[in-house]
């Protein structure tokens, strides 16, 4: 591993780049983090600065050590690591050679942090107002009673949220996941502090929210010059509010530039894949990455993505490329980045396919439904037709009412009314009352491929399950056809003898759509199943769904809150707020001309790359 | 199991281990070894025998045969009232978890009161109506451990019977029973084992008092809690026909809580392992 440390990064080398408008406010100096103290890294060689007023955004699949960087720029580590080399200096001062008693006080005045999940972060049994002035207390005790509330109104001016008595002695239960994200911005903004970490603060929010988030980012960083870095999975989510971008691949910061550059030309393979695998209005392609990227302990001797990568040479295998300057501000550790940004061994991403025959048959009739958990009314007259071979995407925000349709049609849902047939056969309610032969035809996957699978069984046993049921398989017969199941999802049958904690999340949504299909099903129903997905497994997921569907004419329900995914998967789609269907036609006439007013807003606020990014990507 | 593998690696566990295993290879191997028959007299009362150097006890029977002799009953009861009450227990519990309904709430209610009865209590209840007889000894003992586990198994199973593959197996039109035995009972079969172990020292620590208060083993045939109240009124002069049942509970009843805590603490620990 000491092979691959680069002797030319150093401190004066980075000082030359002329694009940095000022002294950084953040500056990361080769620094490498490992897993305790087994000599595996889980990053290494990080070189990075942040300048106050901009945004980097940090980009990276999971694995790839985006939050231990995030988290070591608060001079932080998680349990079980250790930072054993480099520098993080905060305004020239090394953070992470000040004591415990000095960085706390750093902490909340100086960095501040805004956690994934609000919920968790913020303390459920004290008020809104107790919290945001106890910050305020702790880093600013001169401040008088007075000053304090004046201050808190301020804060909360500045997130759009109210500063009434009434707001601040809400409890956090009492507040959408929105406004407590908001909350959470408050207080990380509170004592005006030099640099701020996001930790993937919008995902779990809906577009609209997530939208106006980023907006309150980008701005208070703007105009109080924090530096902040956002880190995040998602590179269309960054592409609005980052002023430059940086992509981590397997503990190593592969590409840094600005934003524009990255999106216009990104000279790093991978950068360019994950661009590719986001998807788009437009209904094209979605380019997965195939295989996976190498874990801490077992990366090899030269560039970690060489075995992804589609113009890797000789010397990609045998040694990590240094940081190479592109342009002024623009660094990428690739050795053919020339070639790369150029696009020449790119393979064309393809263009929407028209959209697959569609027979008449109607294999799922759904006619004025309405469901209720106990008083409450959920959906409102939902009527839709599903047809063999045909995907049907509905699309909707949280609280929609979407998984409460899809769990009423395979009847884990049961306190509904109204018509539902299935092939022209009406449908029992609920699952029990339902016979085996619809039981077998109708399939649900589950958004949390997590929780989809027994944990205590292995994949084999998972598989099993269904086509013991619904075949009386066993022994060597029932063994070839798992077999046969994990192949068809591209999964090798050795899996089968492997536990689900064993796999990633991808792997488990395969096995999961693996025994879905083992089943043989007329309908299946896929419940936000890309959500808890990096986007290149999305990316992949959705391609091997297609082609499934297509092979296996099997008619589809694809429920989603991403409505730029559902072009690239569906024939026809339904938009849904507030449990009543606003909107139903053919996927590309709603997204061209959208009729209802909230598929516009919908559509206005989903995270897309720019449009003239893709055309340099598309030639 | 990985659970056992782990707990293991504790020096703690080890030694707990040790413990038990002495005091039961003592009450297992004893009646083998005892030197005397254990209901015949060989001395005068609280005097030296022949057979060891203990002595005898109030009838003057051979201490040191006795206490060999009188551990496998109580040993026993409190395994199988333990093995049946946690059995039992765990039907209730999951039972309850799985339907959640009102009928779910009702079997829970009804747990919650024998839960109030203390269980020395709900055991003598029993025992002074019905008699001494062993197989009712170890019934009542698991009746009055069920309860008690029923309560951590629903808790345990609560949070099961939510996850995604519980209801993936409902959409297969798989049976209940099937649900709950081979879907949701090996997933809370680690907190479970945590119980199991506790409930196994109160066991022994209850069956003891109850043959402490004569409604064990009957006379003249020997058992530990017995032999602690026939001769705890020349304890301060023969100290040893107490001294050593005492000895013996005690040691295996810390022995079985330290194992206890180190299934509880294994599980905790990987459960922060898997956090960070």
């Amino acid at each position: 591993m000491d092979m691959a440390r680069n002797p030319n990064i150093t401190p004066e080398r980075r000082k030359k780049s002329p694009l940095e408008p000022e002294t950084p406010v953040v500056d990361v100096c080769d620094l490498r983090i490992e897993i305790g103290n087994s000599g595996y890294d889980i990053i290494d060689e990080v070189e990075l600065t942040i300048a106050s007023g901009e945004v980097l955004a940090l980009v990276g699949e999971s694995g790839s050590g985006k939050t231990t960087l995030g988290l070591a720029i608060l001079g932080y580590t998680r349990r079980g690591a250790s930072i054993v080399k480099g520098k993080v200096r905060l305004q020239g001062r090394d953070i992470l050679a000040v004591g415990d008693e000095e960085l706390r006080s750093l902490w909340g005045s100086q960095i501040s942090y805004v956690p994934q999940d609000p919920r968790a972060a913020i303390n459920p049994a004290l008020t809104i107002g107790t919290q945001l002035e106890e910050i305020l207390i702790a880093h600013l005790p001169q401040q008088s009673r007075d000053e304090r509330h004046a201050r808190i109104a301020e804060m909360l001016d500045e997130v759009l949220l109210p500063h009434g008595e009434e707001f601040l002695s809400r409890y956090p239960h009492q507040l959408s996941g929105g406004q407590l994200q908001r909350v959470g911005l408050a207080m990380a903004f509170a004592c005006r502090p030099r640099v701020i970490v996001f930790d993937e603060p919008t995902t779990g929010l809906d577009v609209t929210t997530q939208n106006h988030i980023l907006e309150t980012i980008r701005r208070l960083c703007s105009e109080y010059r924090v530096a902040g870095l956002y880190v995040t999975h998602d590179l269309a989510v960054v592409s609005s509010i980052a002023t430059r971008v940086g992509v981590m691949y397997a503990g190593r910061l592969v590409e840094v530039g600005p934003s524009g550059a990255i999106f216009k030309s990104a000279s790093h393979p991978y950068t360019r894949r994950l661009i590719q695998a986001a998807p788009e209005a437009d209904g094209r392609e979605l380019v997965g990455i195939q295989g996976s990227a190498p874990r801490p302990g077992s990366r090899p001797r030269g560039c970690f993505f060489s075995a992804r990568c589609d113009y890797a040479v000789e010397r990609c295998i045998k040694e990590f490329p240094e940081v190479e300057l592109v342009d002024v501000g623009h660094d990428v550790r690739c050795f053919r980045h020339l070639e790369v940004s150029a696009g020449l061994n790119e393979r064309p991403r393809p263009a929407s396919r028209p959209p697959g025959l569609v027979s008449d048959d109607v294999v799922l009739n759904v006619s004025g439904l309405e469901a209720a958990y106990g008083k409450h009314v959920v959906l409102h007259d939902i009527s839709l037709q599903v047809h063999s071979q045909e995907c049907l995407a509905i699309v909707g925000e949280s609280g929609s009412g979407k998984s409460t349709l899809s769990q009423c049609i395979v009847g884990l849902h049961s306190q509904f009314t109204g018509k539902l047939t299935f092939k022209g056969n009406p449908l029992a309610n609920s699952v029990r009352d339902r016979g085996r032969e619809v039981l077998r035809q109708v399939q649900y996957i589950f958004q949390n491929p997590y929780g989809s699978l027994n944990p205590r069984r292995t994949i084999g046993q998972n598989v099993a399950q269904p086509l013991k049921l619904f075949y009386g398989l066993s022994g060597g017969q029932l063994e070839k056809r798992i077999a046969e199941e994990l192949e068809r999802v591209s999964l090798s049958s050795s899996t089968m003898r492997r536990y689900p904690d064993e796999l990633s999340g991808g792997e488990r949504q395969r096995v999961a759509i693996a025994r879905a299909l083992a089943c043989k099903p007329a309908l299946l129903i896929c419940d936000e199943i890309t959500s808890a997905l990096d986007v290149s497994v999305q990316a992949a997921i959705i391609d091997l769904l297609r082609s499934l569907q297509r092979d296996l004419g099997l008619a589809m329900l694809f429920v989603t809150h991403n409505l730029p995914l559902v072009s690239t998967i569906a024939q026809r789609l339904a938009v849904m707020t507030e449990g009543r269907i606003v909107e139903t036609g053919d996927t590309r006439t709603v997204m061209a001309e959208p009729a209802a007013e909230y598929t516009r807003m919908l559509l206005a606020n989903s995270p897309i790359i720019g449009s003239d990014t893709k055309q340099r990507l598309n030639p | 199991m990985s659970l056992m593998r782990q707990t293991l690696k504790q020096t703690r566990a080890r030694v707990s281990l040790v413990l038990i295993a002495g005091v039961v290879l003592v009450a297992v191997l004893g009646p083998y070894l005892a030197l005397a028959p254990p209901n015949d007299f060989v001395g005068p009362p609280f005097q030296g025998s022949p057979y060891s150097p203990f002595g005898t006890d109030l009838l003057g029977r051979d201490v040191l045969s006795r206490f060999l002799s009188g551990g496998l009953s109580i040993l026993l009861i409190a395994l199988i009232a333990t093995t049946l009450g946690v059995a039992l227990g765990t039907m209730i519990g999951t039972t309850a978890a799985y339907l959640r309904s009102r009928s779910g709430d009702l079997i829970m209610r009804a747990n919650d009161v024998l839960l109030a009865f203390p269980m020395i209590v709900f055991a003598l209840l029993i025992i002074s109506i019905l008699g001494p007889k062993p197989w009712l000894l170890t019934l009542t003992v698991a009746l009055g451990t069920a309860p008690r586990v029923a309560r951590l198994a629903r808790s345990a199973a609560l949070e099961v019977v939510d996850r995604e593959f519980i209801k993936v197996s409902e959409l297969f039109g798989e049976s209940r029973y099937a649900i709950l035995w081979r879907e949701l009972l090996p997933n809370i079969a680690s907190p479970l084992l945590v119980e199991a172990s506790l409930r196994l020292t109160y066991s022994i620590g209850v069956v003891a008092s109850l043959s402490y208060l004569g409604f064990g083993t009957q006379p003249p045939d020997p058992d530990w809690g017995r032999m602690i109240s026939e001769n705890q009124s020349a304890v301060s002069i023969q100290p040893w026909p107490v001294l050593m049942p005492v000895i013996a509970i005690a040691v295996l009843t810390i022995g079985t809580n330290i194992l206890a805590d180190c299934f509880l603490r294994t599980l905790v620990g990987i459960e922060r392992g898997k956090d960070s």
